[in-house]
């Protein structure tokens, strides 16, 4: 789906006759066909039990306090939502406000779920965390509130990926964790998942498995979800303060998708409000070297759910490729898969190049080196932005800084760092 | 045990002959679709009591590192769906009665259609599906149409399965219970015998179905510990090593893979017959 079709298809989608967007999942975990919880027997009691941990734990306001308290104290929120006024000239259209996750602790969106899910184990009485990682942002996060907590953790990160995040791997061991490389396969982010759940079958006694984003068995997508919620939530908040009214679009990059259905959710029910995902397209949609599961992929049974995947026609997964390691999976969380399917939000893609001319356009113009994931986000905004009128509100969540994709920018652009 | 397909013919069969049977594992198309065939075809000669074939997929989380290679040996070498039914369409033309369970994961199958596929893997002369990562929350999409073309869903239990749980989990479950013997996966740690028994004994209090015993039994002797206390005995990852080891680097064979395996399966199969039952198969007992 190219940014052309989602300027026509404003004003916002009307509400299609449902009462509601926001009460999935299911009791079983499904949102409509999507979701579930596909994983083998060994593993089912251990899903079961996080699932009713997870069910006390959010009714308890005492975990909602100590998370809120750490949130605040400890990852420095709410996050400022800023509104771009260079990059809003520039583009000459819609008020493009940023959410700036980027400057949160460990500098991503991802630590709010860590801290929300590290909690959770502890109160589960779980003494190892495990986690898998890809750029190495969801490791870092989980390395940072173990030690926080004082919790041995170990990561696993393909053989590839550790070769190009270097710099991550070494702030992880800096924060005493272990991390362990991941040879099968193909090297890369699925396999570091694969790796991280053949783990778990292996320790189901201590270990609590922290999954990274909106994906993987019930209860994770809802639960990555919420704690990720607080983005939105915040932006609700903020917005009224600043403009007194909803925002207009909502901008969010995805890879598995924590970050955008943390912006999005609290919004599905306000039909006014259009909704853009935006996925990688790597080297274009049509070289299939990319990963945009949601819009060139087929549904399909991955790491404990059925959604969007890049897959063959024996349905066998395939690699992605992006430029940004943490859009590089072959799924997505199942959450956006019915979205998609049910029209309440949109999903466009963007290529590597179109992101980096967005990287260096985020450096010139707001002197924010945004991570490669978000300016993913960035690079659709300039599509759309200057075709909408000056009083049309986008938030677009900035939800990572880009110091740890410098040397990857630097080699794209041919430059020696 | 009710029925008269392969399976429950096999599980009758082995009672009256008072011991337990031998299920051997490879994966179809490992290392080739050529050697493969032949190597199952040499199965029910070489003792195997039951076979179970593997659907290659490039992601298999249950798996060990042995048959996370065996898989992509496979699919490096074109296997695909369809190559393995005719490989159980190829043994059936010279063994008409030794069961065949296809072993996997969901998404080859779903992606290839479940009515379609249950329709023709009974065609081919499959009798049994185990599916790993279909535990019964989620398994009536297959279930249902595997019954319908009479093929049998094999439940998976595992320690972890608790006696609140396990009926749930074998109740739906048709041709024999496979008990995942160590918390983990394959290949890799082994269960102390002593551990099996006991489990063996609460799974047979909540159903009359036959019971195999799988993970980390990779000797004859193993074997024959696992044949004394349950129905089969599965031996997966240490055949599928006879396999590798006959690989050289570049994945050609060096050596015979076929005959290796023959010999191996052959010394499984008088681990399983020297086995002393100590207690009554599943057939009709208790």
């Amino acid at each position: 789906m190219t940014g052309n079709t989602e300027t026509q298809a404003y004003p916002a989608r009307a509400t299609d006759g449902r009462n509601t967007f926001r009460t999935g999942p299911d009791e079983r975990g499904h949102f409509g066909i999507f979701g579930g919880r596909y994983v083998a027997e060994t593993l089912m009691p251990l899903i079961l039990e996080v699932e009713q941990a997870y069910a006390e734990a959010r009714q308890d306001p005492a975990f909602a306090a100590e998370f809120e308290y750490y949130l605040r104290h400890y990852v420095g929120r709410p996050s400022p939502l800023y509104l771009a006024e260079r990059l809003t000239r520039r583009l000459g259209g819609a008020r493009i406000y940023f959410k700036r996750d980027e400057l949160n602790h460990t500098g991503a969106h991802k630590i709010n779920n860590t801290l929300g899910q590290v909690l959770l184990a502890r109160r589960m009485g779980k003494s190892r965390i495990i986690a898998e990682t890809g750029a190495g942002q969801h490791g870092v996060a989980t390395a940072t509130v173990c030690a926080l907590f004082g919790l041995p953790c170990e990561v696993f990160m393909g053989a590839q990926d550790i070769e190009r995040q270097s710099p991550n791997v070494f702030r992880m061991k800096l924060l005493g964790a272990t991390v362990r490389p991941v040879e099968a396969g193909s090297g890369t982010l699925k396999d570091a998942m694969n790796a991280a759940l053949r783990d778990w079958v292996g320790n189901v006694e201590d270990t609590f498995y922290l999954i990274g984003t909106v994906a993987g068995p019930h209860p994770y997508p809802a639960m990555v979800r919420d704690f990720q919620t607080v983005i939105g939530r915040e932006v609700r908040a903020q917005l009224h303060e600043a403009e007194g009214r909803l925002p207009d679009t909502l901008v969010a990059c995805i890879g598995g998708g924590s970050n955008a259905i943390g912006l999005f959710h609290p919004f599905l029910d306000d039909p006014a409000v259009r909704m853009i995902g935006v996925e990688a397209a790597g080297r274009g949609l049509d070289t299939g070297e990319h990963c945009a599961s949601l819009s060139a992929g087929e549904p399909g049974v991955l790491h404990g759910n059925r959604t969007y995947l890049l897959q063959d026609a024996e349905g066998q997964i395939e690699n992605g490729h992006s430029i940004a390691a943490g859009l590089d999976y072959p799924g997505v969380g199942p959450e956006h898969a019915w979205l998609k399917d049910s029209g309440r939000v949109t999903y466009a893609s963007v290529t590597d190049q179109e992101a980096l001319a967005a990287f260096k356009l985020c450096a010139r113009t707001e002197g924010i080196l945004p991570a490669l994931e978000p300016a993913h986000a960035l690079a659709h905004v300039a599509r759309i932005a200057p075709e909408l009128p000056p009083d049309h509100l986008l938030v677009m969540n900035l939800c990572g800084r880009g110091d740890k994709d410098v040397f990857t920018v630097a080699a794209a652009l041919g430059e020696d760092v | 045990m009710t029925g008269n397909g392969r399976l429950a013919r096999r599980f009758r069969r082995l009672s009256a002959e008072g011991r337990a049977g031998l299920v051997t594992f490879v994966t179809a198309g490992d290392p080739n679709p050529d050697i493969s065939r032949e190597m199952v075809c040499q199965l029910p000669t070489a003792g195997a009591d039951i076979i179970e074939l593997g659907m290659p997929f490039s992601d298999p989380m249950a798996d060990g590192p042995a048959i996370q290679q065996a898989s992509l040996r496979a699919l490096r070498a074109g296997q695909t769906m369809a190559r393995t039914f005719a490989q159980v369409a190829a043994l059936r033309t010279i063994d008409t009665e030794t069961p065949v369970v296809l072993m996997g994961y969901f998404n080859p199958i779903y992606r290839y259609g479940v009515d379609r596929f249950a329709a023709d893997a009974a065609t081919a002369g499959v009798d049994g599906l185990i599916v790993v990562d279909l535990p019964p929350e989620e398994h009536d999409e297959l279930r249902l149409p595997a019954t319908a073309a009479g093929l049998d869903l094999v439940a998976l239990v595992a320690p972890t399965t608790d006696d609140a749980r396990l009926p749930r989990v074998v109740g739906p479950a048709s041709g024999f219970v496979y008990y995942v013997s160590i918390a983990g996966i394959t290949g890799t740690a082994s269960a102390a015998a002593a551990d099996i028994a006991p489990a063996v004994t609460r799974i047979r209090r909540t159903t009359g179905l036959p019971i195999a015993v799988g993970f980390g039994i990779r000797t004859p002797e193993q074997t024959a510990a696992v044949a004394a206390v349950a129905d089969a005995a599965v031996v997966g990852s240490a055949i599928v090593d006879r396999i590798a080891e006959s690989l050289g680097p570049d994945g050609t064979p060096v050596a015979d893979p076929v005959a290796s395996v023959g010999e191996f399966v052959a010394a499984l199969a008088a681990g399983a017959r020297s086995a002393q039952r100590r207690t009554a198969s599943g057939a009709g007992a208790e």
